[in-house]
């Protein structure tokens, strides 16, 4: 009876431990490199939000160039720019792309970001090249101008640089204030990647000059209250003061 | 029998004939209604419910009205996806993902400069504008550093997503186009030995090839 004292205890200190422990996270397979500061990586980071995936944001130090170096140029991303994201054995860079992966691929998970109907997915698709194309070239020159330049490097804005993309993006706003007019959000009822994609350089502008061309368009300043205070986005944001 | 597709736009219009590429590609039955753009057509009231940014060009069937040439080619592929070249969009979603990432990549570091070049050598001079040297210096410059990235990748695979072509090959053949054929920067991609492969290989397709031909009939 002595000899098989220590086998009863060992064997319930076993099962004790099997009652209480817990199953170690597995390494998440979705894994986000970039700054928070960076808009193109605070869109992947607010589309990662709306589909509550598990994932491992990787901070990348562009201060000490790390995005220029020749371990991020082969691993990650050729262009030397943020974000760059992996899905298992899966890479991608650029943004756009990347939003779109993530839409699609865990289509079933967090908020529908893209329309499974083939016609409100090319509506969506419109106002999605629509962004890339129209609205973020002005946006990115003046957030760079206003933003960036006196932030980054102690610059003043070109004025005359500034006064020209302002008179631009008044013309895109105008567009979008007859769209949104008909429309709750820009690709239809819903909120989707169209809208999305918006949030980062919106929230650059949002604290310039700039603001007032977005409050003086009624429809386009209620759209932009309400992607603007979406939880996964001021999630995202949050971000930037933990860094 | 008349088509429900329709695309408007001037074929010597870099956009349009993005979307004109991906309709050959994908053997897709079409009519070309051309816009006068130097009258101002593109920017009248009947033409801006299409288009309401003023550009070419823009799309219709019969079921839908849209614009921006990389959403109409993605709505080309997705509705005629069984027919054509059937992987042109790919045929399953990582291969998707990275056709979507080169044409980001087109859209947002290639077109910019490349498409800057394009109106100071090729438009600008038959258009009676100044050209801006500096401008064509520095978009010059912005490209080269783009093709030597294009260079590397070009090196690991035959097309840019992979060993397919695909629509990221195609959304470069307008611009590639008029630099190679139409301005003396040909060069920036002709010394370039896997760049001047890959622009040999998709520019020699027939669906290329026939977009060329409108746009000399034009």
């Amino acid at each position: 009876m002595d000899q098989m004292r220590p086998v009863v205890y060992c064997s319930l200190c076993l099962l004790f431990v099997l009652d209480h422990i817990t199953i170690l996270p597995i390494m998440a397979a979705i894994k986000v490199h970039g700054s928070p500061l960076s808009t193109n990586t605070l869109r992947v980071l607010a589309t990662v939000y709306e589909k509550e995936l598990d994932h491992e944001f990787v901070l990348i130090d562009m201060s000490a160039g790390e995005h220029k170096k020749e371990h991020f140029l082969s691993t990650h991303n050729p262009f030397g720019q943020v974000p760059a994201f992996e899905d298992g054995d899966l890479k991608l860079f650029e943004s756009r792309a990347i939003t779109k992966y993530i839409a699609c691929e865990y289509a079933d998970k967090g908020t529908q970001l893209i329309y499974q109907d083939s016609k409100k997915m090319a509506i969506t698709s419109v106002w999605m090249e629509v962004e890339g194309q129209q609205y973020e070239q002005i946006a990115a020159k003046l957030a760079w101008e206003l933003v960036y330049k006196p932030l980054l490097l102690g610059m003043s804005a070109d004025t005359a640089i500034v006064e020209e993309n302002e008179h631009r993006l008044a013309k895109v706003l105008d567009i979008y204030e007859s769209r949104l007019a008909q429309s709750k959000y820009l690709g239809g009822d819903c909120f989707t990647l169209a809208d999305l994609h918006h949030l980062p350089t919106l929230h650059y502008l949002f604290g310039t000059q700039v603001k007032q061309l977005f409050d003086s368009r009624p429809h386009v300043s209620a759209w932009i209250a309400d992607i603007t205070a979406r939880p996964a986005w001021l999630k995202a944001l949050a971000l930037q003061s933990q860094q | 029998m008349a088509t429900p597709v329709k695309v408007y736009g001037p074929p010597m219009s870099t956009a349009v004939s993005r979307v004109l590429a991906c309709l050959y590609e994908k053997n897709v039955e079409f009519e070309l209604i051309s816009i006068n753009m130097s009258k101002g057509e593109h920017k009248k009231p009947e033409f801006l419910k299409l288009q309401p940014f003023g550009q070419v060009p823009a799309f219709e069937d019969e079921s839908i009205s849209i614009f921006e040439s990389r959403a109409i080619c993605r709505y080309i592929c997705d509705k005629y996806a069984d027919k054509g070249n059937k992987g042109l969009y790919g045929t399953n979603p990582l291969a998707k993902a990275s056709i979507d990432q080169w044409i980001e990549a087109e859209g947002q570091s290639f077109n910019p400069p490349s498409s800057t070049l394009v109106f100071q050598l090729a438009f600008a001079p038959r258009m009676n504008i100044k050209q801006d040297k500096v401008l064509i210096r520095q978009n010059e410059e912005k490209l080269s550093k783009v093709l030597d990235i294009y260079e590397k990748r070009l090196g690991e695979a035959r097309f840019l997503a992979g060993d397919e072509f695909s629509l990221a090959d195609l959304s470069h053949l307008p611009n590639t186009q008029y630099l190679v054929s139409g301005t003396d920067k040909g060069n920036l991609f002709t010394s370039r030995e896997n760049v001047g492969r890959w622009w040999d290989e998709i520019s020699s397709r027939d669906s290329w090839k026939k977009v060329v031909d409108l746009q000399k009939g034009a």
